[in-house]
């Protein structure tokens, strides 16, 4: 590619957004260097290669691979503060479904603790035949399954609901980055209920961390004869330790906060244990003056992370809409996409696969002819539910409900090219 | 073989067929798999701290707002605030007007302990399990119930001479306890 201001990607915006990524992280990577008289940050920025690589042998293998030193997709934190208690993935920076481990968003109450696999063990008890205690091995000895599923935050969306004018400079990342997609392995719990026996009285489970929250949820036993499963490995190796190392609990579709890390203990109840997080924390309340309590399953959901902002189109002519859509009840059946703020729809193409439970990949070719334009993302599920307008959301929900934030998200592509959420109408 | 022959054979195999049948009943019943190891009575006490609504997993102790008062002082208030009006983290103390439960509609209304959490007894088992957020897990039962009973008196929740134990706090009736509604959103075409 000549022209020197395209990235890799071919998108005419990335080398601002990487501009402000270098920016952040030059003291990290050490890639960067202090900009020479004359020199932008992102030229002293710029990795040194030969000028021509194919005049010169390349290095060899080695032991761990690392990313082009040109790509640096990263995390951010929600809050500010040294002490993150939530990073969010690039979703803008992110082709196809799955989610680099490494870039999976992160949730934690008490920060991420350090196990030692050779002294791990999960303890089920309480409604069973045989209490019983696991080891790492004994997990991995059990058949074993894989899925790809989606992990979401039930918080995730929020700024997309509200959308107060100060917090509409926002990229997909911000809004939306408390989702992620992986391959997760493990154990489905039905078959360890099966191993200690589980009593019929059982209709509920409590799961247990042992990080320094000791953090718990209830969750119901239908959950655990249905898909629920206890799980080692993301992406085809241990899980990352903000993911849970050594063992999490994992419920496709339910919110995150279900999804146990750290697991260390199961105990089978008549009842929900009604612990602060599914009372206090994770409630949802209603205009009725109530509040919805273990609303576990997140609904069908999309967003378009392409063009989003940062960016900023380099002119009318062909573009692709790009985004990402998934459902907690199963598979997404359609996506459609506006370009004009919703009065005309059209359907997107969805890439294979579509998984149930996972971000669903989905394409629109788009001419833009350079006038003011409003970009939109319905998603429909398997159930036939559509993906609300924000209205018909904060309809049912009232405006300062807490979390399952699923209302169709807008971005305003203005006439100069660049995209910005789309506020509040007036 | 002759008839009577094959009769005694049978009925000798049914005998040992039932014989062995209850010698299998009579043992524990075995693992599907016989993957992992039976936990002890000991282990499972050691990690079964969970409390629940009905009082099960109270430990013996008490306490009461006044003795709460103390600890609370040194161990919470850096950071939810010298009256639990919250700091660094977050309120815990605060009625809304009239109970008022319009959170939904309301962004102003304070979510406390005495305007949002519907049972008491998570108030034990959180902080007995999470806090003091520098020294996790290291309060004494008497301690919890004694800064559980404080919590409470100030939300306007008991009187100050009220004395919090394993019986008397799953008794205590927290002002949002019939509140919550159970998920009603089941997919299809409603939005809920």
């Amino acid at each position: 590619m000549s022209d020197s201001s395209r990235s890799a990607r071919g998108r005419p915006s990335k080398v601002s957004r990487r501009q402000a990524l270098l920016t952040g992280a030059a003291g990290l990577v050490g890639a960067a260097a202090a900009p020479l008289e004359g020199q932008t940050a992102d030229q002293a920025a710029r990795v040194r290669v030969p000028a021509d690589p194919t005049k010169i042998q390349g290095p060899g293998g080695t032991d761990v691979g690392a990313r082009s030193p040109f790509e640096r997709p990263a995390r951010v934190s929600m809050g500010g503060g040294a002490r993150r208690t939530s990073t969010q993935t690039p979703l803008q920076d992110l082709t196809g479904i799955i989610t680099p481990a490494d870039l999976h968003f992160e949730r934690h109450h008490a920060g991420v603790p350090a196990i030692d696999p050779d002294r791990y063990s999960l303890l089920i008890h309480g409604l069973v035949e045989r209490p019983m205690s696991f080891t790492l091995a004994d997990l991995k000895r059990f058949p074993a399954r894989s899925v790809i599923r989606f992990l979401e935050c039930s918080g995730n969306g929020g700024r997309a609901y509200r959308r107060e004018p100060a917090d509409l400079d926002v990229t997909p990342q911000q809004i939306d980055g408390l989702t992620s997609t992986s391959e997760w392995t493990g154990v489905p719990l039905s078959t360890l209920f099966r191993e200690v026996g589980a009593s019929p009285k059982a209709a509920w489970f409590l799961a247990e961390a042992m990080d320094a929250a000791v953090m718990t949820r209830s969750v119901p036993i239908a959950k655990a004869y249905d898909d629920a499963m206890v799980v080692y490995a993301q992406n085809g190796e241990a899980i990352r330790p903000e993911q849970g190392y050594p063992v999490r609990l994992f419920l496709p579709g339910f919110e995150g906060s279900s999804n146990v890390k750290w697991l260390r203990r199961l105990e089978l109840a008549d009842d929900p244990f009604m612990t602060r997080e599914e009372t206090s924390k994770y409630t949802d309340p209603l205009p009725d003056g109530t509040a919805r309590m273990f609303s576990f399953v997140m609904d069908a959901k999309s967003v378009i992370t392409e063009p989003a902002a940062p960016d900023r189109l380099t002119g009318p002519g062909w573009w692709e809409i790009r985004g990402l859509a998934w459902s907690g009840r199963g598979r997404i059946s359609r996506v459609d996409v506006s370009a004009d703020g919703g009065r005309t729809w059209r359907a997107a193409t969805l890439d294979e696969p579509v998984l149930p439970k996972c971000h669903t990949r989905f394409r629109l070719p788009w001419r833009w002819d350079g006038a003011e334009a409003v970009l939109m993302s319905r998603a429909t599920d398997e159930t036939g539910y559509v993906q609300p307008t924000t209205g018909a959301l904060m309809a049912a929900r009232g405006p300062s409900t807490s979390y399952h934030f699923n209302n169709i998200r807008a971005w305003r592509v203005a006439r100069d090219g660049s995209v910005r959420l789309a506020g509040a109408p007036a | 073989m002759t008839g009577r022959q094959r009769r005694s054979t049978v009925t000798f195999a049914a005998l040992a067929l039932c014989v062995a049948v209850r010698l299998v009943a009579a043992q524990a019943p075995a693992a599907p798999l016989g993957i992992g190891r039976p936990a002890t009575a000991d282990e499972v006490r050691a990690l079964d701290i969970d409390v629940m609504p009905d009082g099960r997993g109270l430990p013996v102790g008490r306490g009461t707002p006044t003795e709460g008062a103390v600890i609370y002082a040194s161990k919470c208030a850096a950071c939810h605030g010298a009256n639990g009006e919250g700091g660094s983290a977050e309120r815990l103390v605060g009625r809304n007007d009239g109970d008022s439960f319009a959170f939904a509609t309301n962004p102003r209304l304070a979510r406390t302990i005495g305007s949002y959490w519907p049972y008491a007894t998570t108030l034990y088992d959180y902080t007995s399990r999470s806090m003091p957020f520098g020294q996790p897990g290291t309060l004494a039962p008497d301690e919890t119930y004694s800064l559980v009973a404080y919590l409470l008196f100030r939300n306007g929740v008991i009187p100050e001479d009220a004395v919090i134990d394993k019986a008397s706090l799953p008794k205590v009736a927290m002002p949002a306890r019939d509140r919550f509604v159970p998920d009603n959103r089941d997919g299809g075409s409603v939005v809920r």
